[in-house]
Protein backbone atom coordinates (compact mmCIF):
# COMPACT_ATOMS: atom_id res chain seq x y z
CA UNK A 1 0.00 0.00 0.00
CA UNK A 2 1.18 3.26 -1.20
CA UNK A 3 0.69 6.19 1.98
CA UNK A 4 0.63 9.85 0.58
CA UNK A 5 -0.44 13.12 1.65
CA UNK A 6 0.11 14.84 5.16
CA UNK A 7 -3.45 13.31 6.66
CA UNK A 8 -1.48 10.26 7.91
CA UNK A 9 0.92 10.58 10.80
CA UNK A 10 4.18 8.82 9.85
CA UNK A 11 4.17 11.06 6.42
CA UNK A 12 3.13 13.76 8.34
CA UNK A 13 6.68 13.17 10.52
CA UNK A 14 8.39 12.54 7.65
CA UNK A 15 7.34 16.52 5.85
CA UNK A 16 7.77 18.19 9.39
CA UNK A 17 11.54 16.59 9.50
CA UNK A 18 12.09 18.31 5.89
CA UNK A 19 10.08 21.41 7.02
CA UNK A 20 13.50 21.61 9.13
CA UNK A 21 16.11 21.12 6.81
CA UNK A 22 17.29 24.56 5.05
CA UNK A 23 18.58 25.35 2.12
CA UNK A 24 22.70 25.90 2.53
CA UNK A 25 22.72 28.84 0.56
CA UNK A 26 19.35 30.50 1.84
CA UNK A 27 19.52 29.26 5.41
CA UNK A 28 16.03 31.48 6.23
CA UNK A 29 14.42 29.03 3.95
CA UNK A 30 13.20 24.77 4.81
CA UNK A 31 13.13 22.67 1.85
CA UNK A 32 9.34 22.57 2.22
CA UNK A 33 9.13 26.70 2.01
CA UNK A 34 11.73 26.91 -0.61
CA UNK A 35 8.61 24.35 -2.39
CA UNK A 36 11.21 21.69 -3.46
CA UNK A 37 9.37 18.97 -2.27
CA UNK A 38 6.89 17.76 -4.16
CA UNK A 39 5.89 14.19 -2.61
CA UNK A 40 6.50 12.13 0.19
CA UNK A 41 5.26 8.13 -0.78
CA UNK A 42 5.67 5.34 1.87
CA UNK A 43 5.13 1.76 0.99
CA UNK A 44 6.64 -1.83 2.35
CA UNK A 45 9.97 -1.26 1.15
CA UNK A 46 10.78 2.35 2.56
CA UNK A 47 9.87 6.34 1.47
CA UNK A 48 10.44 8.10 -1.35
CA UNK A 49 10.71 11.91 -1.26
CA UNK A 50 9.81 13.41 -4.58
CA UNK A 51 12.07 16.63 -5.26
CA UNK A 52 12.11 19.57 -7.81
CA UNK A 53 15.52 20.97 -8.36
CA UNK A 54 15.96 24.81 -7.83
CA UNK A 55 18.74 25.87 -10.64
CA UNK A 56 19.46 22.04 -11.45
CA UNK A 57 23.71 22.93 -11.80
CA UNK A 58 23.19 24.39 -8.22
CA UNK A 59 25.49 22.62 -5.81
CA UNK A 60 22.89 23.06 -2.65
CA UNK A 61 21.10 20.90 -4.65
CA UNK A 62 22.74 17.85 -3.80
CA UNK A 63 23.93 18.87 -0.20
CA UNK A 64 19.92 18.74 0.19
CA UNK A 65 19.34 15.73 -1.44
CA UNK A 66 22.64 14.39 1.30
CA UNK A 67 20.55 16.33 4.39
CA UNK A 68 17.20 14.37 3.16
CA UNK A 69 19.10 11.00 2.99
CA UNK A 70 21.01 11.15 6.88
CA UNK A 71 17.95 12.98 8.66
CA UNK A 72 14.97 10.70 7.26
CA UNK A 73 17.41 8.14 7.28
CA UNK A 74 17.30 8.81 10.80
CA UNK A 75 13.74 8.57 11.81
CA UNK A 76 13.82 4.78 11.02
CA UNK A 77 13.85 4.45 7.52
CA UNK A 78 16.38 1.93 6.08
CA UNK A 79 15.58 3.11 2.20
CA UNK A 80 15.67 6.97 1.41
CA UNK A 81 14.64 7.17 -2.37
CA UNK A 82 14.52 10.61 -3.84
CA UNK A 83 12.97 11.01 -7.29
CA UNK A 84 13.92 14.28 -9.28
CA UNK A 85 11.40 15.85 -11.66
CA UNK A 86 11.03 18.22 -14.08
CA UNK A 87 7.14 18.56 -14.53
CA UNK A 88 6.19 21.16 -13.91
CA UNK A 89 9.56 22.76 -13.77
CA UNK A 90 10.10 24.66 -10.09
CA UNK A 91 9.71 27.79 -10.37
CA UNK A 92 10.26 31.07 -8.21
CA UNK A 93 6.30 31.85 -8.36
CA UNK A 94 6.26 28.61 -6.10
CA UNK A 95 7.27 30.54 -3.67
CA UNK A 96 4.74 32.39 -1.01
CA UNK A 97 4.89 35.52 0.56
CA UNK A 98 6.05 34.74 3.93
CA UNK A 99 9.06 32.93 1.76
CA UNK A 100 9.61 36.29 -0.11
CA UNK A 101 9.38 38.41 3.33
CA UNK A 102 12.09 35.80 4.37
CA UNK A 103 14.60 36.94 1.71
CA UNK A 104 14.22 39.92 1.93
CA UNK A 105 14.95 40.08 6.01
CA UNK A 106 18.57 38.34 4.74
CA UNK A 107 18.45 41.40 2.19
CA UNK A 108 17.31 39.37 -0.57
CA UNK A 109 14.89 41.05 -3.01
CA UNK A 110 12.33 38.69 -3.87
CA UNK A 111 11.71 37.63 -7.26
CA UNK A 112 8.16 38.88 -9.20
CA UNK A 113 5.49 36.70 -9.94
CA UNK A 114 4.93 36.18 -13.94
CA UNK A 115 8.63 34.07 -14.33
CA UNK A 116 6.67 32.58 -17.44
CA UNK A 117 7.64 35.67 -18.89
CA UNK A 118 11.08 36.69 -18.02
CA UNK A 119 11.64 39.61 -20.03
CA UNK A 120 8.20 41.31 -19.08
CA UNK A 121 9.27 39.87 -15.11
CA UNK A 122 12.71 41.33 -15.29
CA UNK A 123 11.45 44.79 -16.74
CA UNK A 124 9.49 44.83 -13.45
CA UNK A 125 10.85 47.70 -10.61
CA UNK A 126 12.87 45.99 -8.32
CA UNK A 127 12.40 47.71 -4.31
CA UNK A 128 15.60 47.46 -2.46
CA UNK A 129 15.48 44.66 0.37
CA UNK A 130 16.98 47.51 2.57
CA UNK A 131 14.97 51.07 2.33
CA UNK A 132 12.40 49.38 -0.14
CA UNK A 133 13.08 52.67 -2.52
CA UNK A 134 12.36 51.48 -6.01
CA UNK A 135 15.05 53.90 -7.32
CA UNK A 136 17.65 50.90 -8.23
CA UNK A 137 19.16 49.54 -11.24
CA UNK A 138 20.94 46.12 -11.86
CA UNK A 139 24.51 45.74 -12.22
CA UNK A 140 24.90 41.99 -12.91
CA UNK A 141 22.27 39.16 -14.63
CA UNK A 142 24.58 36.81 -12.48
CA UNK A 143 25.40 36.61 -9.06
CA UNK A 144 27.53 34.81 -6.30
CA UNK A 145 25.24 32.09 -6.81
CA UNK A 146 23.10 30.24 -9.34
CA UNK A 147 19.86 31.53 -7.99
CA UNK A 148 20.82 35.68 -7.78
CA UNK A 149 22.03 38.59 -9.49
CA UNK A 150 23.08 41.90 -8.37
CA UNK A 151 21.48 45.26 -7.91
CA UNK A 152 22.55 48.90 -6.56
CA UNK A 153 20.25 51.04 -4.84
CA UNK A 154 20.79 54.72 -5.86
CA UNK A 155 18.73 55.80 -2.67
CA UNK A 156 20.63 54.04 -0.03
CA UNK A 157 23.56 53.35 -1.90
CA UNK A 158 23.65 49.52 -0.69
CA UNK A 159 24.90 46.71 -3.80
CA UNK A 160 22.19 44.20 -2.89
CA UNK A 161 21.22 40.61 -4.24
CA UNK A 162 17.59 39.46 -5.80
CA UNK A 163 16.44 36.37 -6.48
CA UNK A 164 16.42 35.53 -10.05
CA UNK A 165 13.23 35.15 -11.57
CA UNK A 166 12.81 31.94 -12.80
CA UNK B 1 19.81 -2.11 -20.71
CA UNK B 2 16.38 0.36 -19.68
CA UNK B 3 13.55 -2.52 -18.85
CA UNK B 4 10.77 -0.21 -19.25
CA UNK B 5 11.96 1.92 -22.13
CA UNK B 6 8.90 2.76 -24.80
CA UNK B 7 9.45 -0.13 -27.13
CA UNK B 8 8.47 2.47 -30.03
CA UNK B 9 11.29 4.66 -29.43
CA UNK B 10 14.71 4.24 -31.22
CA UNK B 11 16.61 3.34 -28.00
CA UNK B 12 20.53 4.06 -30.02
CA UNK B 13 19.12 7.20 -31.27
CA UNK B 14 18.20 8.66 -28.20
CA UNK B 15 21.43 7.36 -26.81
CA UNK B 16 23.65 8.91 -29.44
CA UNK B 17 21.66 12.09 -29.30
CA UNK B 18 22.21 12.48 -25.06
CA UNK B 19 25.28 11.81 -25.49
CA UNK B 20 26.23 14.82 -28.16
CA UNK B 21 24.40 17.25 -25.95
CA UNK B 22 26.00 16.07 -22.62
CA UNK B 23 29.34 16.14 -24.13
CA UNK B 24 29.31 19.57 -25.55
CA UNK B 25 27.55 20.79 -22.87
CA UNK B 26 30.45 19.50 -19.92
CA UNK B 27 33.23 20.76 -22.66
CA UNK B 28 31.93 24.47 -22.95
CA UNK B 29 31.06 24.84 -19.76
CA UNK B 30 34.98 23.70 -18.69
CA UNK B 31 36.07 26.38 -21.53
CA UNK B 32 33.90 28.93 -19.93
CA UNK B 33 35.26 28.02 -16.52
CA UNK B 34 38.90 29.30 -17.69
CA UNK B 35 37.55 33.14 -17.43
CA UNK B 36 37.02 32.51 -13.69
CA UNK B 37 39.88 34.79 -12.29
CA UNK B 38 40.66 35.78 -15.66
CA UNK B 39 37.89 37.86 -17.32
CA UNK B 40 38.33 41.18 -18.52
CA UNK B 41 36.16 42.96 -16.45
CA UNK B 42 34.44 41.70 -12.63
CA UNK B 43 30.45 41.61 -13.88
CA UNK B 44 32.20 39.27 -16.70
CA UNK B 45 34.12 37.28 -14.69
CA UNK B 46 30.78 36.71 -11.99
CA UNK B 47 29.01 35.92 -15.18
CA UNK B 48 31.30 33.19 -17.35
CA UNK B 49 31.97 31.31 -13.74
CA UNK B 50 27.89 30.83 -13.82
CA UNK B 51 27.14 30.12 -16.84
CA UNK B 52 29.97 27.35 -16.37
CA UNK B 53 28.63 26.09 -13.93
CA UNK B 54 24.82 26.30 -15.44
CA UNK B 55 26.37 24.29 -18.45
CA UNK B 56 28.17 21.53 -16.23
CA UNK B 57 24.91 21.47 -14.18
CA UNK B 58 22.91 20.49 -17.18
CA UNK B 59 25.61 18.08 -18.42
CA UNK B 60 24.95 16.17 -15.31
CA UNK B 61 21.37 16.57 -16.15
CA UNK B 62 21.64 14.68 -19.38
CA UNK B 63 24.39 12.21 -18.35
CA UNK B 64 21.89 11.17 -15.90
CA UNK B 65 19.33 10.31 -18.45
CA UNK B 66 21.60 8.53 -19.92
CA UNK B 67 22.81 6.08 -16.79
CA UNK B 68 19.35 3.71 -17.28
CA UNK B 69 20.60 3.93 -21.05
CA UNK B 70 24.05 2.70 -20.70
CA UNK B 71 24.80 1.20 -17.05
CA UNK B 72 26.87 4.38 -16.30
CA UNK B 73 26.67 6.89 -13.63
CA UNK B 74 27.76 10.61 -14.42
CA UNK B 75 30.75 10.40 -12.88
CA UNK B 76 31.68 7.38 -14.93
CA UNK B 77 31.04 9.11 -18.17
CA UNK B 78 32.74 12.50 -17.40
CA UNK B 79 36.18 10.81 -15.81
CA UNK B 80 36.28 7.60 -16.90
CA UNK B 81 36.29 8.19 -20.66
CA UNK B 82 38.94 8.70 -23.10
CA UNK B 83 39.29 11.85 -25.02
CA UNK B 84 38.30 10.27 -27.95
CA UNK B 85 34.64 8.55 -26.87
CA UNK B 86 33.49 12.42 -26.71
CA UNK B 87 30.67 13.31 -28.93
CA UNK B 88 31.18 16.97 -28.46
CA UNK B 89 31.32 18.80 -31.20
CA UNK B 90 34.90 20.42 -32.31
CA UNK B 91 33.34 24.02 -31.47
CA UNK B 92 33.25 23.88 -27.71
CA UNK B 93 36.33 22.38 -27.96
CA UNK B 94 38.46 25.49 -29.27
CA UNK B 95 40.65 27.21 -26.45
CA UNK B 96 39.17 30.16 -24.68
CA UNK B 97 40.94 32.33 -26.96
CA UNK B 98 39.88 36.31 -27.10
CA UNK B 99 37.38 37.30 -25.30
CA UNK B 100 35.70 38.88 -28.38
CA UNK B 101 35.91 34.86 -29.27
CA UNK B 102 34.04 33.10 -26.08
CA UNK B 103 31.47 36.01 -26.07
CA UNK B 104 30.79 34.92 -30.02
CA UNK B 105 30.84 31.45 -29.55
CA UNK B 106 28.84 31.11 -26.39
CA UNK B 107 25.96 33.66 -28.10
CA UNK B 108 25.90 31.41 -31.08
CA UNK B 109 25.79 28.03 -28.71
CA UNK B 110 23.13 29.63 -26.47
CA UNK B 111 21.34 30.37 -29.69
CA UNK B 112 20.87 26.57 -31.22
CA UNK B 113 20.27 25.85 -27.33
CA UNK B 114 17.46 28.01 -27.60
CA UNK B 115 16.40 26.15 -30.70
CA UNK B 116 16.96 22.80 -29.97
CA UNK B 117 15.86 22.58 -26.13
CA UNK B 118 12.60 24.57 -27.80
CA UNK B 119 11.99 21.36 -30.23
CA UNK B 120 12.66 18.94 -27.46
CA UNK B 121 9.91 20.34 -25.42
CA UNK B 122 7.81 18.59 -27.60
CA UNK B 123 9.97 15.38 -28.03
CA UNK B 124 7.68 11.88 -28.05
CA UNK B 125 10.77 11.20 -25.21
CA UNK B 126 8.98 11.98 -21.73
CA UNK B 127 12.38 12.13 -19.80
CA UNK B 128 13.86 14.41 -22.38
CA UNK B 129 10.66 16.51 -23.45
CA UNK B 130 10.77 17.08 -19.75
CA UNK B 131 14.43 18.09 -19.08
CA UNK B 132 14.39 20.08 -21.78
CA UNK B 133 11.95 22.31 -21.26
CA UNK B 134 13.28 22.48 -17.37
CA UNK B 135 16.67 23.48 -19.04
CA UNK B 136 15.09 25.90 -21.65
CA UNK B 137 13.84 28.08 -18.94
CA UNK B 138 17.64 28.41 -17.21
CA UNK B 139 19.16 29.04 -20.65
CA UNK B 140 17.39 32.56 -21.47
CA UNK B 141 19.83 33.91 -18.88
CA UNK B 142 22.37 33.13 -21.17
CA UNK B 143 20.94 34.21 -24.32
CA UNK B 144 19.94 37.21 -22.68
CA UNK B 145 23.96 37.98 -22.03
CA UNK B 146 25.72 36.59 -24.85
CA UNK B 147 22.99 38.13 -27.08
CA UNK B 148 23.33 41.74 -25.32
CA UNK B 149 27.33 41.06 -25.46
CA UNK B 150 27.29 40.92 -29.15
CA UNK B 151 24.74 43.68 -29.62
CA UNK B 152 26.77 45.80 -28.30
CA UNK B 153 30.49 45.07 -28.80
CA UNK B 154 29.79 44.78 -32.85
CA UNK B 155 29.76 48.31 -33.21
CA UNK B 156 30.67 49.60 -30.47
CA UNK B 157 34.38 51.39 -31.51
CA UNK B 158 36.68 50.24 -34.07
CA UNK B 159 38.40 48.23 -32.21
CA UNK B 160 35.36 46.11 -30.59
CA UNK B 161 33.99 45.48 -34.12
CA UNK B 162 37.64 44.43 -35.28
CA UNK B 163 37.85 41.58 -32.64
CA UNK B 164 34.28 41.02 -33.11
CA UNK B 165 34.43 40.55 -36.31
CA UNK B 166 37.55 38.19 -36.47
CA UNK B 167 36.07 36.19 -33.81
CA UNK B 168 32.73 35.84 -35.99
CA UNK B 169 35.24 34.75 -38.90
CA UNK B 170 36.87 32.17 -36.48
CA UNK B 171 33.91 30.78 -34.90
CA UNK B 172 31.09 30.75 -37.41
CA UNK B 173 32.48 27.55 -39.41
CA UNK B 174 33.44 25.83 -36.30
CA UNK B 175 29.46 26.77 -34.98
CA UNK B 176 28.20 24.94 -38.10
CA UNK B 177 29.85 21.47 -36.69
CA UNK B 178 27.11 21.96 -33.65
CA UNK B 179 24.50 20.55 -36.56
CA UNK B 180 26.83 17.64 -37.82
CA UNK B 181 24.26 14.42 -38.50
CA UNK B 182 24.62 12.47 -35.77
CA UNK B 183 23.66 8.33 -35.89
CA UNK B 184 20.12 6.89 -36.46
CA UNK B 185 18.44 10.52 -37.00
CA UNK B 186 16.30 9.43 -39.34
CA UNK B 187 14.78 7.22 -37.06
CA UNK B 188 14.64 9.49 -34.02
CA UNK B 189 13.01 12.38 -36.86
CA UNK B 190 10.28 9.06 -37.62
CA UNK B 191 9.62 8.65 -34.17
CA UNK B 192 9.08 12.44 -32.75
CA UNK B 193 11.87 12.40 -30.76
CA UNK B 194 13.93 14.89 -32.16
CA UNK B 195 13.20 17.19 -35.61
CA UNK B 196 16.57 16.55 -37.08
CA UNK B 197 19.75 18.98 -37.53
CA UNK B 198 19.10 20.19 -40.74
CA UNK B 199 15.63 21.81 -39.22
CA UNK B 200 17.54 23.24 -36.06
CA UNK B 201 20.46 24.34 -38.27
CA UNK B 202 17.86 26.50 -40.59
CA UNK B 203 16.22 28.25 -38.03
CA UNK B 204 19.34 28.96 -36.30
CA UNK B 205 20.82 30.33 -39.17
CA UNK B 206 17.66 32.88 -39.34
CA UNK B 207 18.21 34.28 -35.88
CA UNK B 208 21.93 34.41 -36.12
CA UNK B 209 22.19 36.30 -39.28
CA UNK B 210 19.44 39.15 -37.98
CA UNK B 211 21.14 39.45 -34.88
CA UNK B 212 24.92 39.70 -36.25
CA UNK B 213 23.84 41.72 -38.95
CA UNK B 214 22.37 43.96 -36.48
CA UNK B 215 25.46 44.68 -34.92
CA UNK B 216 27.57 45.29 -38.19
CA UNK B 217 28.79 41.87 -38.29
CA UNK B 218 29.35 40.10 -41.66
CA UNK B 219 28.59 36.53 -42.41
CA UNK B 220 29.98 34.38 -45.14
CA UNK B 221 26.02 33.53 -46.81
CA UNK B 222 24.01 33.77 -49.61
CA UNK B 223 20.37 33.86 -49.74
CA UNK B 224 19.62 30.93 -52.26
CA UNK B 225 15.68 30.25 -53.12
CA UNK B 226 14.94 31.55 -50.55
CA UNK B 227 17.05 29.86 -47.99
CA UNK B 228 20.54 31.15 -46.50
CA UNK B 229 23.27 29.41 -46.78
CA UNK B 230 26.59 29.70 -45.64
CA UNK B 231 29.65 30.15 -47.95
CA UNK B 232 32.09 28.33 -45.92
CA UNK B 233 33.47 25.06 -45.29
CA UNK B 234 31.73 23.75 -42.01
CA UNK B 235 34.10 22.06 -38.98
CA UNK B 236 33.16 18.72 -38.53
CA UNK B 237 33.81 15.29 -37.32
CA UNK B 238 33.24 16.12 -33.35
CA UNK B 239 30.17 13.61 -33.75
CA UNK B 240 31.99 10.94 -35.44
CA UNK B 241 34.57 10.80 -32.24
CA UNK B 242 37.46 12.56 -34.49
CA UNK B 243 38.82 15.37 -32.05
CA UNK B 244 42.03 17.48 -31.73
CA UNK B 245 44.99 17.77 -29.35
CA UNK B 246 42.36 20.50 -27.76
CA UNK B 247 39.93 18.44 -26.18
CA UNK B 248 42.72 15.93 -25.52
CA UNK B 249 44.08 19.17 -23.08
CA UNK B 250 40.59 19.68 -21.79
CA UNK B 251 39.84 15.98 -21.01
CA UNK B 252 43.67 15.57 -19.50
CA UNK B 253 42.55 18.60 -16.85
CA UNK B 254 39.47 18.06 -16.22
CA UNK B 255 39.99 14.19 -14.83
CA UNK B 256 43.07 14.66 -13.39
CA UNK B 257 42.30 14.72 -9.94
CA UNK B 258 39.79 11.82 -10.21
CA UNK B 259 42.18 9.63 -12.16
CA UNK B 260 44.57 9.95 -9.14
CA UNK B 261 42.31 9.17 -6.55
CA UNK B 262 39.50 7.13 -8.61
CA UNK B 263 36.30 6.10 -6.67
CA UNK B 264 37.84 9.02 -3.87
CA UNK B 265 35.14 10.66 -1.61
CA UNK B 266 35.62 14.34 -1.05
Amino acid sequence: MVIRGKQNPEALAIWEELGKIVDPEIPVLSLVELKVIRDVRLNDSGVTIVFAPTFVGCPAVAMMMEEIRTRIGALGYETVNIETTFSPPWSTDLLDDSAKEKLRSIGIAPPPKGSENLAAALAKPVSCPFCRSENTQRENSFGPTLCRQIYYCNACRQSFERFKPL
Amino acid sequence: MQTNFPSQLPQDGIRTLLLAMADDELVLGHRDSEWTGYAPILEEDIAFSNIAQDEIGHSLVWFTLLTPLTGLTPDQMAFERSYEEFTCCRFVTHPKGDFAYTTVRQYLFDEAERVRLTALSGSSYGPLKEAAAKILREEAYHLMHSKGLVERLGDATEESHRRMQAAVDLAFPQALGMFEPIDGEAELQKTGVFPGNVTLEHEWLNNVVSVLRGASLKLPIQQMNGKLKPQCKPELGGRKKSHTAHLQQLVDDVQLVYRMAPGGKW
